[in-house]
This record gives structure tokens, C-alpha cells and sequence, in this order.
């Protein structure tokens, strides 16, 4: 087109830019023309979505000739994901090979490009788990380094503060236990096990299940590499690696992915109730005073449940961690939770306290609100569920670390004498082994979350907030829990949502740079980046309800529950009508999208291992 | 000739990390912080595996210096396809001074000690953006050198360089042995896969001290202080040019 010899090669290089852009226009449109044909709507939807999840390789002709064999190999137990719980039981497992002196060998793949790296929590820490799993943690280093000495509880109004007494005997009472930065624990965890022969991969993760004939789970097989944006393979595609195990611990976290599959696959959660989550925003900062604070009401309204952290740590350099919790069970879709938590911060004294601190660190994550009454069937034929991916956390003491552990080293326990035993005690290929979840039954996570079991539940009364911390005080704190009734949840949290017509928009301050933050800036602080040419990982199966349903309906709430702005609505390019943007490579790994879309129709799998956020002892 | 090819690899913070500088403004936050390889690194290591796949030399070596989680970047470049890895001790005070100069000595003490043919590097490291470790290690062995190699093809014992300057492209031929620094375009690194990870836990990496290879690597150098970039100012927005006019002069620009 130009003579383009005759530029210099700044030009030359512009002039190449430019062509690239005008092919991009063209693409899009084609998407949208392919679209219409096919699905005969109105409304042009350019193509979304392009993982192979959604549109298999099988038919695509563009994977025509690709070598799709996997490498496999053989260990005798494979656990996926490096937290609390996967660590523990990675632990346990090698102690009890020690002590019977045994050979095991046991493999863990983390999707964090290092241990703790993902890891993301308040943390008050209770160390009994820490105390059964290493007695001499201590000793060993284990960064516990800021005992809990004050403890303050109160409800904030718009302006003041109203403490509330903290009885002993309360769940939220913390004497004994350690304000830790959770990040840095679960990298000593990993530490331990590295030292006791356990493999570690961080930094790929599960994709996907491997079954035997039977129906029993094989293993799992790691992520392929190398696709590129719109599903095609790229020169250096190459496919994951298939790790076949006795028995598949899965700890993949609160609202695992491969999870959510093995819940259909076995009709794990047909005789208990569906979980509900909330989703945890949290900052680190410089800080000069001591604190340890938790606290309800403003700025959620009392239907609204939530309440904020504030944390110091005794590691240094003055910090202090803070966060806000807020359950995803809430109604009104013009809610943001990262605006409710910067709002937060304005309050005086929580901004007395932060005055003059600079933040370092910033992430977010969903956690389990379900308790008792969600607990999943646990065991199935060549796996088991540990830690907070079934959902192990004791709502009003906030606290999940201590019985995700104990969870992790019940499974190794259980799963421990039949793996070494003579002969394969088992019907099935993939080891079952429903002792684990008969241990758990009779230990002190069962006890401690049957005691707490209604606490979170009594929430849902006209008297909100305070007919729950009403409910709290006579049945938890004089009766410990032993009323004969158990109260239900109120169903999925994405039901939860009313129509955007019927709600009110909430006005929430502009962010001021200092105490309170925009969204993009506090994403950077994550460190999260995603290799950029992958297909989204967030995935749709119908790329058209986002619009004709969620924008519609319910004024597109994703644009606002995700703490990274990975959804955006944008209008789009012909001029009439929006699309939904999908900004992956921001993701945090949250999962809140896949909880809270009120269409569930966003599907949230793993993307290229190593991806996603960079916490450095969160 | 040997067919043994050095390929250095520097461990840096993850370049999507928010850079924080410590309090006592003696340096930058590095405890706990993603790492990887530099990413002109991996080109480096893809280039060298290239050319051992395409017969043209034998042995791929990967070298790293720093303290022991240097290792994990000589295991990615293992899993890439390296043969061996040689990871030079250097911890602490030492390493926190540690700078181009040294590394060349270090370089060119072990290309001679493992009779290279050629030295692979990056163009430069992302934590420093110094692009003379390459240049200096040339200088000291007295070996040609291709910087900003955006390709590069061997014929018989020359080498032909492909140059990314300011003015375009620059082709030359080097005689071996020779330095190479590995520019963007040179290549697309492969990904380091899972069994590729696990049977590059097989492969060898030999532990040496700069003191045994003769190299001194007291730093030339002292860091006085460390500072964030500063904030960047708020603009002022004029309604005319008369404002334009006297606010520049105003701010003694005109």
C-alpha cells in the first residue's frame, strides 16, 4: 500500500501497527456475522468465550494433527493445591511413612508460581491443628510471631462507634491465638513438607480429572500451555501432564473448580444444603498503633452481612492487615463490595487508626459462610475433599485455617493404612476411603461447627444484623449451641439478587489517594498478571446472557462484586448496545463471579498455571 | 570445538510486581517476592536449545550466580532443555552488590574453564537495565560479540548476527567462540512443562564459589540511597492561550 521502503523504520513499524489494528476491527465483526447466523438473533453478540471447556478441540479444525497425547506418571497419593489443607496432609502422609517407615511418594500441584503466593486470609490464627500436626513449630521457625493481647468488637454507625463486650465464652473470644500473615505461614507449611521428600510443583495447576473405567478418579492432568487467545494452538503449544494416584486429595480452596465438577459427577451435595460464601477484601499497611478490632453495621445495612478486620502484625516494619467481609447472599446489585470497603476506611476511627500509613498489599477472596449445614458427601471412589473446598470454617469466629488443617491430616490419617496396606482394599480402582469422613465426624471440627452451626443463619430475620448477634448471645453463648433445631441458609447466593428496578443505586464516595483507593490501582498491588494471549479463563457458556440478561435484568452486578475489574460493560463499536469486556489477566482468583452470577453462567476455570495474583504474605 | 554453549540466567522480581523500596531506603523490597527468570533470559536459554536441536552444538550449560534460590532458575532452564547447570555462590552483602562487572569475570572465568564456544546471554537484566554484562565479558575474553541478536544462524565456525539497532537492522558475521546477547524478536521461549520440570530434577547442577574460579568481586560501586520515582503532579488545565502563555511564564519556562 505505502511505498513503506522509503520511511524510516519508526514509520516503518507504525505503519506495520496500523494494518495490525484495521485487522482487528475486521475480526469482531466476523465473530458477529458468524453469530447471527447461527443463533438467528436480533442482536449481534461478538464471541466471547473461546476455551476448549466450552468449544471442543474434537471439532475445532484448527487442533486437526495436534499431538493431544499426555506424558503420565505414577505417585501414590496426588493432592491438589498447596494451602493450609494440601500442605497438612501432604505432611501428615510423609510423618506416617517416617514413623512405619514406608515408602510414599506424594506429589502436590499449587497453580501459584510459588507457595503462599495465592494465600489469602485475615489471619487469626488458632494454633491446636498447628500443635497436633508439628509440637515443636515454635522452635522450627513457624512465623507466628504476633499473639493476640487486646481484642476490641463493635458496631459502627455512620459516626461513631458502639463497643460491644466480649465475654468469654463468645465464638469471637482469641486469647491464645496469633494474628498471622497467612501467606508467609503457608510457605513455611510448604517448607516442612519439602524437607520431609513431599514433591511440590507450584506453578501448575489441575485442569482437569482423570477417571478409570469404573468411574473412579485416577488423578488429574495438568493445564496445557500454548493456546493462544482466539483457541488456537501456538507453536509452543504443549499439553498438560497426567498424574495418576492411588487416591486424589482435592484442597483446592473455597469453590474449587475441579470441585464443582466432582459435585455432579458424584451427587456429592444431595443431602446437604447448597453453600453460600462472602467475599474478603484485603489491604496491608503501615500502621503505628497496636490493634486487633472486628466490626459490624456501617456502612452494610443490617440485612447486609459483613464486618471489617483490623489486624496489626509484630513482623518488623510496623503493619497492620485490614479487610471486609461482606456475604454474597446480599440483595441489591448495585452493592460493591470493593466500594464498601474503601468506604469503610472513612470512618473515624477506623481512619484515626490508619492515619499517615502507606498500603503495600492488596487482594481479595471468597470464603465459606455455609458451614454445618453445607458440608458435602466428603469421600468418593479415588478421592476426597479437604479444607475449605468442601468448607470447613467456623463463621462467627471467622476462622477456616485451623479445621482446614485438622481436615487435611484426617484424610492423610485415613487414607494412609490403606494405600500402604498389602492388598487394595477397595472396590473400586480409585481408593474410596470413607473412614475419613467418619474420623471427621468424631473430631473437634465436627463438634466446634455443630456448636456455631445456627449462628450465621439467625441473620435472616427482620432484625437483620441484630436479631442474629440477639440469636448469638442466648442460644450460642448460655446454651453452646445445644438447641435440637438447625436453622437452613436461604438457598444459592446468586438467587439472592433482586432486580435492578427495584433497588436503589448506591452513592458511594470518589476514592481520596490516601485512606481510600480506586479499583485499578489496588489491582496493580496484587501483582496479578496472566500470560496474555490464552483464551479468558473466565468462562461463559452462553456468551449472550451476559447482555440480554444480566445488564438487563440486573444492571450487570459482575461489573461491581469483582474486586479486580474484570467485567466491564462497554458500548460497542457499531454504537448501539453493550458488550461485556473480559479483562482475564486481572483476575485474582477470587471465584466470587462464579458464585455470585445471578444467570450462572460464568464458569471460572483454571488458567496457564503461574498466572493469577503475586500476595506476598497475605 | 567443544560444542558447549554457556547460557547465563539472572533470577529477578517477576516483572507484573508492584515494586516496593524498603523503608530505610537501602534498596527494594525483595523477601517473599515473585521471582523469575529474566524474560531476555529465557530467549537466551530458547536460542541455545534451538541450536542444540538443530545439531549445530552439543552441550547447553546454564550458569546462574546468587544466593541458593538461584537454583530454581537454573532448574526452569533445565526443564527448557539445558544440559547442566553451574550455580555460582554469591550471598548476602556480596550479592546485594553484585553487578555487571563481576558477573563478566565470573562469565569469562568459566567460558574459559569449560571451553565454550559460545556465551549466550540476555540484552539486559529488568531489575537493573544495565545491557553490559554481555559487552564486558566479550571485552575480557577478547571474543567477538552479536548484542540485540534478533536472529542468528551458524555457518561452518561464523556466526551471522542479525542486529536490532536504533536505524533498523544490521547484519554481521563473528567468528567463534563468541558473546551473544538475546534481543525480543530472536525467539518465542517454550514453556517449562511439568515432566520436563520433574526430569530436570535428574539433571546435575555443580555448586562453585567466585573465589575458585580467581574472581574478586568486591563491588566498585557503593549504593548511597534508593528512592521511589516522585509522584507525578497534577496538570493544570488553561481555557486559553493567553492563560497558556502566562502560566509557562510564570513557571520560568519562557
Amino acid at each position: 500500500m505505502f511505498p513503506a521502503s522509503r520511511y524510516s523504520s519508526k514509520a516503518h513499524r507504525c505503519i506495520r501497527a496500523l494494518q495490525t489494528v484495521q485487522v482487528e476491527h475486521a475480526a469482531p465483526q466476523l465473530y458477529a456475522t458468524l453469530n447471527t447466523r447461527r443463533t438467528c438473533s436480533s442482536v449481534s453478540t461478538p464471541r466471547i468465550t473461546t476455551h476448549y471447556t466450552v468449544h471442543s478441540r474434537d471439532k475445532d479444525s484448527r487442533w486437526e494433527g495436534v499431538e493431544m497425547e499426555r506424558f503420565a506418571d505414577e505417585a501414590d497419593v496426588v493432592i491438589v493445591g498447596g494451602g493450609p489443607a494440601g500442605l497438612s496432609a501432604a505432611i501428615r502422609l510423609k510423618q506416617l511413612a517416617n514413623e512405619h517407615e514406608k515408602e510414599l511418594r506424594v506429589c502436590l500441584v499449587e497453580k501459584a508460581s510459588q507457595i503462599g503466593a495465592h494465600t489469602l486470609s485475615g489471619a487469626c490464627l488458632e494454633p491446636s491443628a498447628l500443635t497436633e500436626l508439628i509440637p515443636d513449630w515454635k522452635e522450627r521457625g513457624a512465623p507466628l510471631n504476633t499473639p493476640v493481647t487486646e481484642d476490641v468488637f463493635s458496631i459502627l454507625t455512620e459516626k461513631h462507634r458502639i463497643p460491644v463486650p466480649i465475654l468469654p465464652g463468645l465464638p469471637m473470644v482469641n486469647h491464645g491465638n496469633y494474628i498471622v500473615r497467612l501467606g508467609n505461614f503457608v510457605r513455611w507449611l510448604g517448607e516442612q513438607a519439602e524437607e520431609l521428600g513431599v514433591e511440590l510443583y507450584p506453578g501448575y495447576a489441575a485442569a482437569e480429572v482423570l477417571f478409570h473405567e469404573d468411574g473412579s478418579v485416577k488423578g488429574i492432568a495438568t493445564n496445557d500451555v500454548g493456546i493462544s487467545k482466539d483457541g488456537s494452538p501456538k507453536d509452543v503449544f504443549e499439553r498438560g501432564m497426567e498424574l495418576h494416584a492411588k487416591v486424589t486429595l482435592f484442597g483446592e480452596g473455597c469453590h474449587g473448580h475441579l470441585a464443582k465438577q466432582l459435585y455432579k459427577q458424584f451427587n456429592l451435595r444431595e443431602n446437604c444444603e447448597p453453600q453460600t460464601y462472602a467475599i474478603g477484601l484485603k489491604e496491608v499497611g503501615g500502621i503505628r498503633r497496636k490493634v486487633l478490632s472486628h466490626s459490624v453495621g456501617w456502612p452494610l445495612n443490617r440485612h447486609t452481612y459483613g464486618g471489617s478486620f483490623l489486624y496489626h502484625l509484630n513482623e518488623g516494619e510496623p503493619l497492620v492487615a485490614l479487610g471486609f467481609v461482606v456475604g454474597l447472599d446480599y440483595s441489591n446489585p448495585y452493592l460493591s463490595p470493593f466500594r464498601e470497603f474503601q468506604r469503610w476506611k472513612h470512618h473515624p476511627f477506623v481512619a484515626a487508626t490508619l492515619e499517615g500509613g502507606t498500603r503495600i498489599a492488596y487482594g481479595a477472596r471468597a470464603l465459606n459462610e455455609g458451614g454445618f449445614q453445607s458440608i458435602p458427601k466428603l469421600t468418593f471412589p479415588g478421592g476426597l475433599l479437604i479444607g475449605c473446598s468442601p468448607g470447613f470454617m467456623n463463621v462467627p469466629k471467622i476462622k477456616g485455617t485451623h479445621t482446614a488443617m485438622k481436615s487435611g491430616m484426617l484424610a492423610a490419617e485415613a487414607v494412609f493404612p490403606k494405600i500402604t496396606a498389602e492388598s487394595l482394599d477397595s472396590e473400586t480402582t480409585g481408593l474410596h476411603a470413607p473412614e475419613y469422613a467418619e474420623t471427621l465426624k468424631n473430631s473437634w471440627v465436627w463438634k466446634e461447627l455443630h456448636a456455631v452451626r445456627n449462628i450465621r443463619p439467625s441473620f435472616h430475620n427482620y432484625f437483620g444484623l441484630y436479631g442474629g448477634m440477639a440469636y448469638t448471645g442466648v442460644f450460642y453463648w448460655i446454651f453452646r449451641g445445644k438447641e435440637p433445631w438447625t436453622l437452613k441458609h436461604c438457598g444459592l447466593d446468586a438467587n439472592q439478587l433482586k432486580p435492578a428496578k427495584d433497588c436503589t443505586p448506591i452513592e458511594y464516595p470518589k476514592p481520596d489517594g490516601k485512606l481510600s483507593f480506586d479499583l485499578l490501582s489496588s489491582v496493580a498491588l496484587s501483582g496479578t498478571n496472566h500470560e496474555g494471549d490464552q483464551p479468558p479463563h473466565l468462562t461463559l457458556k452462553d456468551d449472550s446472557v451476559p447482555v440480554s440478561r444480566n445488564l438487563s435484568i440486573y444492571d450487570g452486578p459482575e461489573q461491581r462484586f469483582c474486586p479486580a475489574g474484570v467485567y466491564e460493560y462497554v458500548p460497542l463499536e457499531t454504537g448501539e448496545g453493550m458488550r461485556l469486556q473480559i479483562n482475564a489477566q486481572n483476575c485474582v482468583h477470587c471465584k466470587t463471579c462464579d458464585i455470585k452470577d445471578p444467570s450462572q453462567n460464568i464458569n471460572w476455570v483454571v488458567p496457564e498455571g503461574g498466572g493469577g495474583p503475586a500476595y506476598n504474605g497475605m | 570445538m567443544s560444542g558447549r554453549v554457556l547460557v547465563g540466567v539472572k533470577r529477578v522480581i517477576d516483572y507484573a510486581v508492584k515494586i516496593r523500596v524498603k523503608p530505610d531506603n537501602s534498596g527494594v523490597v525483595t523477601d517473599g517476592v515473585k521471582h523469575s527468570m529474566n524474560p531476555f533470559c529465557e530467549i537466551a536459554v530458547e536460542e541455545a536449545v534451538k541450536l542444540k536441536e538443530k545439531k549445530f552444538i552439543k552441550e547447553v550449560v546454564a550458569v546462574s550466580c546468587g544466593p541458593q534460590q538461584a537454583q530454581e532458575t537454573i532448574r526452569t532452564a533445565l526443564a527448557m532443555g539445558a544440559d547442566r547447570g553451574i550455580h555460582v555462590e554469591v550471598t548476602g552483602k556480596d550479592y546485594d552488590t553484585l553487578g555487571p562487572l563481576q558477573v563478566s569475570k565470573i562469565f569469562a572465568a568459566l567460558a574459559k574453564k569449560e571451553d565454550a564456544q559460545l556465551l549466550i546471554l540476555g540484552k539486559q537484566a529488568i531489575d537493573d537495565d544495565c545491557n553490559q554484562t554481555g559487552q564486558m565479558t566479550a571485552a575480557l575474553l577478547d571474543w567477538p560479540q552479536g548484542t540485540f541478536a534478533s536472529e542468528v544462524s551458524l555457518e561452518g565456525d561464523k556466526i551471522k548476527v542479525v542486529r536490532e539497532i536504533d536505524g533498523g537492522l544490521e547484519t554481521i558475521k563473528i567468528n567463534t567462540p563468541a558473546v551473544l546477547t538475546a534481543d525480543l524478536r530472536l525467539n518465542t521461549p517454550r514453556y517449562a512443562t511439568l515432566p520436563n520440570i520433574m526430569k530436570a530434577k535428574k539433571k546435575k547442577i555443580a555448586q562453585v564459589k567466585p573465589a575458585d574460579l580467581g574472581v574478586d568481586i568486591t563491588s566498585r560501586l557503593e549504593v548511597l540511597r534508593v528512592d521511589e520515582p516522585p509522584q507525578r503532579l497534577a496538570g493544570v488545565t488553561v481555557e486559553t492561550v493567553d492563560d497558556l502563555v502566562a502560566k509557562l511564564k510564570e513557571s520560568g519556562t519562557i
